[in-house]
């Protein structure tokens, strides 16, 4: 979908205009009271739930969690995924072409935050005639959007969920993505961020930053469980190749993800995460940056995601308490780390399933009362 | 009071009846334990409580969730670090005193986070008890149902031991009821009485 009213960045630059890629699920109802928004995380899209017809393999990124009769069931809810601005999954982004320039936006994209993203989300809301969504959810970097929307959008949400979250990033977050950062801008073929017109891709960073973003995502135990400390061929071989299992697996990942993915695009991102700190502009308290919010959140931890802890989901809970919001908190015993909030865990599904149902129940009751 | 007048319970638990009585309409509760958030959402579809529970088992938070309760997930033995002081109306802890081990630890707890605490617990020195002490046997009933070896309960007291504790800890009681089963009990409580609630504040 295109959209012609720039859009002004937090940085002070703008989008003159830009397109946003989206996928829906479901049917929006007659009142419109039935519309969930799903953000992505760092390196997920619009793709949410389902597959292409022509593209059986292409599953979407929470495909366990929507889709028929599924916790977030698009058989009573209209789902909508979008690719946020900045991304490289159809969305205007640094690879796509200026039209004032003709030529790839590369270095020149601004600096796009968490805070402009939820502000194209809702001007898509906008154009899709929803004016409140029964709820926001996302995950890590998407739960960040969720609050975002909860704090500038109030009226406009009924519900957020919040997976895997953190109301900022800690010193130790920001220099892994630092650590990331510096594996693409100091890659020989980054050209300063303008490669597209040199014909090349820096894939050598771009794989590192995934691979030290990838053992961020694992818990050691996960880690250790899936690999131990296997060995490609049985033997060490006194090299600096693989011999190890989990050095092939960071590589493949390395690799797969470098073909698909946009360097300035994990530019970006990365710093949407960094920048993002609600509580900032309010004397670094939480609780004050969150007193706007009206929806009820149903906020999830894992015990074993060290790069966004319980302790961060707690801060949240917190503030929310504290502005004696309607919230439920669920610390899951998930042994995979930050990645568990993508993967099949019952306990968990069945939280998410059972507080949708009560959404489900609420905007059913909030369609009469509108009409 | 006529002892004879049953008082109506919330699903069986007399206690929660009386807890849920002492609690001012409008206020603020922390449910410490709340189970499948029975008690908070008859405070609040009754009462219009703000409130909130505390529970660590996965299967109660779900039930909180599918009761849309407020619920958050920690452990009560690890204190309520979480929350400030002086935050709630009321902090309420009911039939879970006697399975803490950190007990005078949470009491005090309570009355950090809260202005005023209700507990409700099983009373120990109730007579059917002394008689199977006095037979020689650890004592089963409809309100301690546990065999001694696989026994949640560590902490039980009777009121007398509870009402020694307040005087020791700074703790002034407010109001008491005492009952057995639905009645209540008010000639030799401490003996005729079941399961006691108390309301108490700091001194």
């Amino acid at each position: 979908m295109h959209f012609d009213t720039p859009l002004a960045c937090r940085s002070g630059a703008q989008l003159d205009a830009y397109d946003l890629m989206y996928e829906t699920y479901g049917t929006l109802n007659a009142a419109k009271t039935n519309a969930v928004l799903v953000c992505h995380a760092l390196n997920a899209s619009h793709h949410v739930a389902g597959y292409y017809a022509a593209d059986p393999k292409n599953v979407g990124w929470w495909d366990n969690m929507i889709g028929p009769g599924k916790p977030l069931d698009t058989d009573r809810f209209f789902v909508i995924g979008v690719n946020n601005p900045g991304g490289c999954f159809g969305s205007t982004g640094p690879a796509s072409i200026n039209p004032k320039t003709g030529k790839a936006y590369g270095s020149s994209f601004p600096v796009i935050t968490v805070e402009d993203w939820v502000v194209a989300q809702a001007r898509l809301a906008d154009r899709l005639g929803i004016t409140r969504f029964a709820a926001v959810m996302g995950g890590s970097l998407g739960a960040m959007q969720a609050l975002q929307w909860a704090i500038a959008y109030p009226e406009r949400i009924a519900n957020a969920v919040v997976v895997a979250a953190a109301p900022k990033l800690s010193a130790q977050n920001i220099a892994f993505n630092e650590v990331a950062r510096q594996a693409i801008t100091t890659d020989p073929d980054f050209h300063g961020g303008d490669y597209y017109a040199y014909n090349v891709l820096p894939r050598r960073g771009l794989r590192l930053a995934r691979m030290i973003g990838h053992i961020t995502y694992l818990s050691d135990d996960a880690m250790m469980e899936k690999f131990g400390r296997s060995l490609r061929s049985g033997t060490i071989n006194f090299h600096f190749d693989v011999d190890f299992e989990v050095e092939s697996y960071l590589r493949y990942q390395g690799d797969k993800f470098s073909e698909y993915f946009d360097a300035n695009t994990y530019l970006l991102i990365t710093r949407a995460l960094d920048y993002f700190d609600p509580a900032g502009a309010c004397d670094d308290d939480l609780a004050r940056a969150l007193a706007p919010a009206k929806a009820r959140f149903l906020v999830a931890s894992f015990t074993s995601d060290w790069r966004f802890a319980p302790e961060r989901s707690r801060e949240i809970v917190k503030a929310l308490l504290d502005n004696r919001a309607d919230v439920c908190y669920a610390e899951i015993d998930a042994p995979h780390g930050h990645d568990a909030f993508l993967l099949d865990d019952a306990r968990y599904h069945a939280l998410v399933r059972a507080y949708f149902e009560n959404v489900a129940r609420d905007c059913a009751i909030a369609g009469v009362a509108d009409r | 009071m006529n002892t004879s007048l049953p008082v109506p319970a919330i699903a069986g638990r007399a206690d929660l009846e009386a807890i849920a009585a002492w609690v001012a309409p409008g206020a603020s509760v922390l449910d410490l334990g709340c189970g499948e958030g029975l008690l908070l959402n008859y405070l609040k579809q009754s009462r219009e409580v703000r409130g909130y529970g505390i529970e660590i088992s996965d299967a109660n938070v779900l039930a909180c969730v599918k009761n849309s309760v407020n619920v958050i997930q920690s452990d009560l033995e690890a204190g309520l670090a979480g929350f400030d002081a002086g935050s709630f109306d009321y902090v309420i802890l009911s039939q879970t005193l006697q399975a803490m081990r950190h007990t005078e630890e949470i009491i005090m707890e309570m009355l950090r986070v809260g202005r005023q605490g209700i507990v409700s617990f099983p009373n120990f020195g109730y007579w059917p008890q002394r008689v199977q002490i006095m037979r020689g046997r650890m004592p089963l009933s409809d309100i301690l149902p546990y065999l001694w070896y696989n026994t949640p309960n560590v902490h039980l007291c009777t009121l007398a031991d509870f009402e020694d504790f307040c005087a020791t800890h700074g703790v002034r009681i407010l109001e008491r009821i005492v009952m057995q089963g639905e009645r209540r009990i008010r000639f030799a409580p401490n003996l005729r009485g079941s399961v006691a609630v108390y309301r108490f504040e700091r001194i």
